[in-house]
C-alpha cells in the first residue's frame, strides 16, 4: 500500500473541499447571517488538515493501484464528511455532531434523509451547504477533483472506478481529467437549465438553486417542510422530468452531444429505465385514483414519486404514507433498483438489475439444455463472465448489508415497517422511507447508535459496499498482502 | 493530439506509454480484451477491443478524428490493411509497421505510396541501423546522430580504471585540449546535465558531443580508441541479423552469423552469399571459441530471447572481445544487463517508440512549436532538440555565459555555414543557425523556452 500517496491525494481533496466551502461562505454573506464564521473556521481546518496532508507528504512512488483507488475514495469520503459536518455543529443549528454527521453524508451521499424537524428555521447558508454537497456528491467527489487539480495521478482510473457506480466504468475520451471536465460541463448545464425553467415558473431564485442542485445529484435536500408538495403543478412536472433525466447514465448525454444518437436509441439500459418507470407509473396511478379526483393530479403524484423514488433522489409532493399498500410496496421496490449506471443515482442500478434477470434466463435455458451456449449479451456485447460475476456477488454483498443495518436500526422501537425502510432508504441513497421516517417525518428520533449505522450505510451505499468494505478490511492494510 | 495505436504487443504498449507521458490523447485497440484491461488500468488511455481492419472497430475508435494511426501488430499483412482502411476512413497520418525484408527492398516504395502511408516502421531495420553505428565507433557505448552531418553524441561508460573518474569537468577541460562537451551524465537512475565543478565518477555514462576528428583525438588521448570492428560475429539470424549483417557487408567487415535452425541458415545464405553462416547451437560455448570468438572485433547477440542474448555476451566478455552488444526486449532487463556489465544494449522497441515519438511532436511542432527534430537520449530520460535560430529570436548575438538559461538546459551544438562549433561560454548564437539544446525534465517548443 502507497500510504503517502493516498493520504496526500485525500489531502488535495481536503483542499478542494475548502473551495467548495467558500460558496456558502458567500451565501451567509448575502444574507448577512452569523453562520458565516462557522464556515470560515472550517475553512481553516480544512486548509491546515489538507495543507499538511499535502506539503508533508513528497511520496517518490507515485504509482497507485486498484487497492489504492479503493482506500482513496472511502477516506476522502469519510474526511469530507466529517470535515463538512463542522459548520452545522460550530453554528449551533445542529448541537449534536453525530446528528450533524449524518446530516452531511446525507448530503454528500445523495439520501436526502434528515435528523431536522423544522427545515424552515435553519440559516440560508447552512441549507445551501447541504444542497451543495448533494450536488458535488452525485458527479463524485473525486471526479470534480479530477476535473480541477492539476497532475492528479496517471493511473486515476482505479479511483473513477470505485467512484463511479456501476458495474463498468468507461471513460468518454482518452484522458481521465478531460473525461471528468465534459461529465461535469454536462452536469452544469443542465442543472442551470432546471434553475432558469424554476424560476420561470416563479419559485424564487434561492429555492430554485437549492431545489436543482438536490435534483441534479438526486439528493432530495429542500427548504420546506413539505418538501415540493407547496409548489405549484408546473413547478412539480419540471423537478419530476429533471430527476428522472438525472437518473440516466451521462454517457448517453455525452454521445447526444457528439451527434451519435444510434447508441443512445439502441441502449437497452435506458429502455430498461423508461420502461419501469411508466410501469410502476401506471400501476401507481390505476392503485391511487380514488384518492383523488382529477385525472391530472393522479398522474403528477404518481409520476413524480416514481420518479423520485426511481431515482433514489426522495423530494414529494404528497405523503405517500397515506397512500394503499400495493402502491408504497412498488415504491419499496423502486427503491431497490435505483437509476442507471454512470448517473447521480443510488441503488441497485438498472444495468445490473438488467443483467441479472438475463442471467437467469440464460441459467434456465441452460437447465433445459444442458449442452447449450448461451453467451450474455447487454447493449449489443457479450458481457464477461467476470462482469456478470460481480454482479452476482454485488448483489449478495447488497441484501446482507441490508440485513446488517435492518438488525441494529430495528433495536429501535419503530415497527418493521419504519425501520426497514430507513434501512432500505439510507442504504439506497433515497431519503424518505415509509412510516415515522416518511416525507412528512425525520430520522430525528432514531439512537445514535442507529443514526451511525445507517450514516455508514449511506456511504456503503453511494459508494456501492466495496470500497468502504475494503477500507474496513484488515487484508488492505496487512504488510504481509 | 489525437493517436490512435492498433496492436498492444511489445512495440505498441511501449509507445503508448511514450505518447501519453508525451500528453496526447491515445486510443488503444488489441483484440485481446485482457490486454486491453490491463493498458487501461496503468495509463490514462481509451482502450478498444476488437479486430484493428474492422470499420466498425476504427470508428468506435474515432478514426476519422485521429491525426495519427499507428498499427504495431505483428503481422504485416494486417498493419498494412488496418493503415489502408484508416486513412480511407480519414486519419490523416498513418505509420506501418512492416518488418518482413520481402516487403522492404524496393517494393516499400510502391506499398508506401498506394497504400497512402506516412512512414513505414522496420524496428529491425532500425535497431540494425543502431548498432551499424556503434560497431563503426566501438569506444561508445552508443552513438546518436544528429541531423547535421559530422555531429554526433556519443555515450561513453566510464569503467573502474579510467583516466576521467574523480576529475570535475574544469579540469579535465585543461587537461585535455580537444575541443568537446560533456553534455549529460547518467549516474545510476539519475540524469543530470553537469556544470563546470561536476565531478565524474567511475560507473557514470557520459554523454559528449564533439567533431568526429576531435572525437578521434581526444579517444586516443584517453585510450579509449579501439578500431573499428571489422571482423563480427552474430549470434541468431533474426531479422536485425539481416539487416545488419547486410549493412557489414556493405561496408566490407566480415560477418559470421551462428544459427541453430538449418533452414534459416539455409535462407540466410541465400540471400548474405557474403557471410559466413553457421548452423549450430549459439549456447554452446565451445562452438563459439571453435569459431574464433577470441579473434572477433565484435561480438552482436540478437537471438528472439533476452536471456540468452545476455548470458552469451557476458561470456564474450569474459572472453575479451573488444565490443559486445545485446538486444535487450524487455526494459526491466536493461538494468540487470548493466549490472552484469554490458554496456551496450539495444532494443528495437525503445528504437520504434522513440521514432513515433518524434514523429508526434514533429507533427505537433507544425502547430505551436518550432523543435526540428528530437532525440531522445539516456533512456529517454534526456532529450536533445534542434532548432533553426530565426530573425525574431531574443537569444541572438549574446554570449552564452551571460544567457540566462533554465536549470538543466544545455547548448550542445551550433551548426553555422556548413560547420559544427562545440559551443564554449564566448560563443553566441547567430540568425540563420541551427541549434541543438539539450534538457532533462522541461518540455521546450520553442528556443525562447530556455531562457529562465
Amino acid at each position: 500500500m502507497n500510504h503517502k500517496m493516498v493520504f496526500r491525494t485525500v489531502g488535495k481533496i481536503v483542499l478542494a473541499e475548502a473551495a467548495m466551502l467558500l460558496l456558502p461562505t458567500f451565501v451567509s454573506l448575502l444574507y448577512g447571517e452569523n453562520c458565516i464564521w462557522s464556515f470560515l473556521i472550517t475553512i481553516a481546518v480544512a486548509l491546515v488538515i489538507g495543507g499538511a496532508l499535502v506539503l508533508g507528504l513528497r511520496p517518490k512512488d507515485k504509482v497507485i493501484y486498484a487497492k489504492e483507488g479503493f482506500v482513496i475514495v472511502a477516506l476522502a469520503w469519510l474526511s469530507l464528511s466529517l470535515i463538512g459536518a463542522l459548520p452545522f455543529t460550530i453554528s449551533g443549528e445542529i448541537p449534536s455532531y453525530i446528528d450533524a454527521v449524518f446530516e452531511t453524508v446525507s448530503g454528500f451521499t445523495t439520501t436526502g434523509a434528515s435528523i431536522l424537524t423544522d427545515v424552515e428555521s435553519m440559516s440560508y447558508g447552512l441549507l445551501f451547504w447541504r444542497s451543495f454537497t448533494h450536488w458535488v456528491g452525485g458527479m463524485g467527489v473525486l471526479v470534480f477533483a479530477m476535473a480541477i487539480i492539476p497532475d492528479f495521478s496517471d493511473r486515476s482510473i482505479h479511483i473513477l472506478r470505485a467512484e463511479v457506480p456501476g458495474p463498468t466504468v468507461g471513460k468518454l475520451v482518452p484522458r481521465m481529467k478531460d473525461t471528468a471536465k465534459i461529465l461535469y460541463l454536462i452536469y452544469i448545464v443542465m442543472t442551470v437549465t432546471e434553475i432558469i425553467l424554476l424560476l420561470c415558473g416563479g419559485m424564487p431564485l434561492f429555492d430554485s438553486v437549492v431545489h436543482s442542485m438536490g435534483t441534479a445529484g438526486t439528493g432530495g435536500f429542500g427548504v420546506k417542510a413539505d418538501s415540493i408538495g407547496g409548489y405549484s403543478p408546473y413547478l412539480q412536472w419540471v423537478i419530476g422530468i429533471f430527476m428522472l433525466l438525472f437518473g440516466i447514465n451521462f454517457n448517453l448525454y455525452y454521445l447526444l452531444l457528439i451527434r451519435q444518437f444510434k447508441p443512445v436509441f439502441k441502449s437497452g439500459e435506458l429502455w430498461a429505465y423508461i420502461g419501469i418507470a411508466t410501469a410502476a407509473v401506471i400501476l401507481i396511478c390505476v392503485n391511487i385514483w380514488p384518492l383523488y379526483e382529477e385525472f391530472s393530479e393522479v398522474l403528477r403524484q404518481s409520476f413524480f414519486q416514481v420518479s423520485s423514488i426511481l431515482t433514489t433522489t426522495g423530494y414529494s409532493t404528497t405523503d405517500f404514507n397515506q397512500w394503499p399498500d400495493f402502491s408504497k410496496a412498488i415504491l419499496l421496490l423502486l427503491m431497490c433498483i435505483g437509476g442507471c449506471a454512470g448517473s447521480t443515482a443510488g441503488g441497485i442500478k438498472v444495468s445490473r438489475v438488467v443483467m441479472i434477470f438475463k442471467q437467469i434466463g440464460s441459467e434456465l435455458q441452460h437447465m433445459l439444455h444442458p449442452r447449450s451456449v448461451k453467451v450474455v449479451h447487454f447493449e449489443g456485447k457479450k458481457v464477461d463472465q467476470q462482469t456478470l460475476h460481480g454482479v452476482g456477488v454485488y448483489l449478495m454483498i447488497y441484501v446482507l448489508c441490508l440485513a446488517a443495518v435492518t438488525l441494529v436500526v430495528s433495536l429501535d422501537p419503530f415497527g418493521l415497517e419504519t425501520n426497514l425502510s430507513a434501512a432500505m432508504a439510507c442504504f439506497n441513497n433515497i431519503g424518505p422511507g415509509l412510516g415515522i421516517v416518511g416525507p412528512a417525518g425525520s430520522y430525528a428520533a432514531y439512537s445514535d447508535l442507529s443514526k451511525a449505522t445507517l450514516t455508514f450505510a449511506m456511504l456503503f451505499g453511494r459508494l456501492e459496499i466495496f470500497p468502504m468494505l475494503l477500507f474496513f478490511s484488515p487484508a488492505t492494510w496487512s504488510k504481509k498482502g | 493530439m489525437k493517436i490512435i495505436i492498433v496492436g498492444c504487443g511489445k512495440i505498441g504498449s511501449v509507445l503508448v506509454s511514450n505518447l501519453v507521458a508525451e500528453g496526447h490523447d491515445v486510443t488503444a485497440i488489441d483484440s485481446d480484451p485482457t490486454v486491453i484491461n490491463e493498458l487501461t488500468n496503468i495509463y490514462d488511455v481509451i482502450g478498444v477491443s476488437g479486430n484493428g481492419v474492422d470499420c466498425d472497430i476504427l470508428a468506435e475508435a474515432g478514426v476519422a478524428e485521429a491525426e495519427l494511426f499507428a498499427a504495431v501488430t505483428g503481422s504485416d499483412e494486417f498493419n498494412m490493411l488496418s493503415c489502408y482502411i484508416a486513412r480511407k476512413m480519414g486519419a490523416k497520418q498513418t505509420l506501418a509497421r512492416i518488418r518482413n525484408p520481402e516487403y522492404n527492398d524496393s517494393s516499400l516504395a510502391f506499398l508506401r505510396q498506394h497504400l497512402d502511408l506516412s512512414m513505414p516502421i522496420n524496428p529491425e531495420r532500425l535497431a540494425a541501423r543502431e548498432l551499424f553505428h556503434v560497431l563503426r565507433l566501438p569506444s561508445a557505448a552508443n552513438v546518436e546522430t544528429f541531423s547535421m552531418r559530422n555531429f554526433e553524441m556519443v555515450e561513453l561508460k566510464l569503467k573502474s580504471d579510467s583516466a576521467l573518474d574523480g576529475l570535475s569537468l574544469i579540469d579535465l577541460r585543461q587537461k585535455y585540449p580537444q575541443k568537446f562537451l560533456v553534455c549529460v551524465v547518467q549516474r545510476g537512475e539519475e540524469v543530470i546535465i553537469p556544470d563546470g565543478n561536476f565531478v565524474l565518477k567511475s560507473g557514470d555514462k557520459v554523454g559528449l558531443t564533439a567533431t568526429p576528428a576531435e572525437l578521434h583525438k581526444l579517444l586516443k588521448n584517453l585510450g579509449l580508441l579501439k578500431k573499428q570492428a571489422r571482423n563480427v560475429m552474430i549470434l541468431g539470424a533474426s531479422k536485425t541479423a539481416y539487416y545488419l549483417a547486410k549493412a557489414l557487408i556493405t561496408a566490407g567487415n566480415a560477418v559470421k552469423i551462428i544459427e541453430k535452425n538449418a533452414a534459416r541458415c539455409e535462407e540466410f545464405s541465400e540471400k548474405l552469399p557474403d557471410a559466413v553462416i553457421i548452423h549450430g547451437d549459439g549456447a554452446q560455448q565451445e562452438l563459439l571459441l571453435e569459431e574464433g570468438l577470441k579473434s572477433m572485433d565484435a561480438f552482436v547477440a540478437l537471438t528472439g530471447m533476452d536471456e540468452q542474448n545476455i548470458l552469451m555476451s557476458y561470456f564474450a566478455q569474459a572472453q575479451n572481445v573488444p565490443k559486445v552488444i545485446a538486444k535487450v526486449n524487455r526494459d526491466e532487463f536493461a538494468p540487470m544487463a548493466e549490472h552484469l556489465g554490458l554496456d551496450t544494449l539495444v532494443s528495437p522497441r525503445r528504437t520504434v517508440a522513440n521514432i513515433i515519438v518524434r514523429y508526434a511532436r514533429a507533427l505537433e511542432n507544425s502547430r505551436d512549436s518550432s523543435v526540428e527534430t528530437l532525440y531522445k537520449l539516456m533512456d529517454g530520460k534526456a532529450e536533445a532538440l534542434e532548432f533553426i535560430v530565426h530573425n525574431d529570436c531574443e537569444l541572438v548575438d549574446i554570449q552564452l555565459k551571460d544567457l540566462p538559461l533554465k536549470s538543466n538546459i544545455l547548448i550542445a551544438g551550433i551548426f553555422r555555414n556548413k560547420k559544427i562549433l562545440i559551443p564554449a561560454g564566448d560563443d553566441h548564437i547567430a540568425v540563420g543557425d541551427k541549434v541543438v539544446i539539450l534538457t532533462t525534465g522541461h518540455r521546450i517548443n520553442n528556443l525562447s523556452d530556455i531562457l529562465k
